[in-house]
């Protein structure tokens, strides 16, 4: 098909679909005046019903919390299929650079950028744990705080060289460690279960409000999601690391 | 006024595919597909936007301060990583295909290959 035709073809399908939002604007409330009654209902019951302050997490990790586990496969299979696609194909292998341009080495990371990399990288997992521990609290949660932890390693890369981001986070830990997580999820509803209730039903005592050990199985999930979140980054992060330094196309024999 | 927000959401939506439509780059073309997932940020929240209300984090209010709407807070919230992953597959795809094909323009992509 022609350029001009393709434009053509998507200029009719464009206004036919612009007049179908507006005719669905037309059925929104006006900006600013949310109508409910979801919202509502559940800003009201997740303080006394659930000891979650913040309401987002308690959407996402309990009332909701078996959409978020699809959600999170959705990550799981993404990040899979990212690890597959990259793989060394048959034509393809993976050398040291130092193997393929003997004799040449790449220029050292500026001692600026080595110094603010790593001085950054430690507060970073303490921001990144504390945002995974007190996401039923205040605004934060697992997938926030999994990829400020991921960060933390694309930091460790930057002051260092490839190899040693392969040292801090070896492979097969992060391939065990999100497996720990997607599994954790599922593994976690089936409390629910064990308890003679339904499953993902936040079955475990609530405690205090406001305290971190509160909201039954709320933070474990959280902690679950940080664990694999953090994990699926840094595992994408090595894919496409390791694609453009070191699998190169095997040389004729 | 009132009306902004919404004029936004379906102007991302309707350049993200006009992009998507008349991209010659496949890079491109994802970004552009991120640029239509983004006016469902927008629109999501707000429609859950209330005049005058908090944030739906009763830690330091008390409960029964009007708040936004959480639900669509939560989606956005999912989304926003699950689409970053799934723009990393898409990305990994077009490395593959422009070591395939030596070209990123969906154009020249027209034969399949075994």
């Amino acid at each position: 098909m022609s350029a001009r035709a393709r434009l053509v073809m998507f200029l009719a399908a464009a206004l036919s679909l612009g007049v179908l939002v507006l005719w669905a604007y037309g059925g929104l409330p006006d900006f600013g005046h949310y109508r409910g009654p979801y919202g509502d209902v559940l800003n009201a019951v997740s303080v006394p019903e659930r000891n979650i302050t913040d309401v987002v997490t308690a959407v996402n990790f309990d009332y909701r919390g078996f959409d978020t586990l699809g959600e999170e496969f959705i990550l799981f299979a993404a990040v899979i299929g990212v690890a597959i696609l990259l793989r060394a194909q048959r034509d393809e292998e993976q050398r040291e650079a130092s193997e393929f341009a003997f004799g040449r080495s790449a220029p050292r990371t500026s001692d600026a950028v080595r110094v603010v990399a790593l001085s950054l990288a430690g507060p970073t997992v303490v921001t990144g744990l504390y945002i995974v521990a007190h996401g039923h609290l205040t605004p934060g949660g697992g997938f926030q705080g999994g990829v400020v932890l991921a960060t933390a390693l694309l930091l460790v890369y930057l002051a260092g060289e490839y190899s040693f981001l392969r040292r801090a986070a070896p492979l097969s830990l992060v391939e065990v460690c999100e497996a720990i997580g997607g599994g954790g999820f599922a593994v976690i509803g089936l409390a629910g279960l064990i308890a003679g209730a339904a499953y993902m039903e936040n079955v475990l005592p609530l405690g205090q409000v406001g305290q971190l050990n509160s909201a039954g199985t709320v933070p474990l999930i959280n902690l679950a999601v940080g664990l694999e979140v953090a994990a699926g980054f840094v595992l994408i992060l090595v894919e496409f690391l390791e694609q453009t330094l070191m699998v190169r196309l095997k040389e004729p024999t | 006024m009132s009306l902004y927000p919404f004029i936004v959401a379906a102007w991302l939506l309707f350049v993200g595919l006009y992009g998507i439509v008349t991209s010659r780059n496949l890079i491109h073309l994802i970004v552009c597909m991120q640029v239509v997932q983004a006016s469902t940020y927008v629109l999501l929240l707000s429609i859950g936007y209330r005049h005058d209300a908090v944030a739906p984090v009763f830690a330091e209010v008390p409960v029964g301060t009007p708040a936004v709407d959480p639900v669509v807070q939560a989606l956005a919230l999912t989304d926003v990583v699950v689409g970053a992953t799934v723009s990393a597959l898409l990305f990994a795809m077009a490395v593959q295909v422009h070591k395939r094909s030596h070209t990123l323009d969906p154009a020249r992509l027209v034969e399949l290959r075994g």
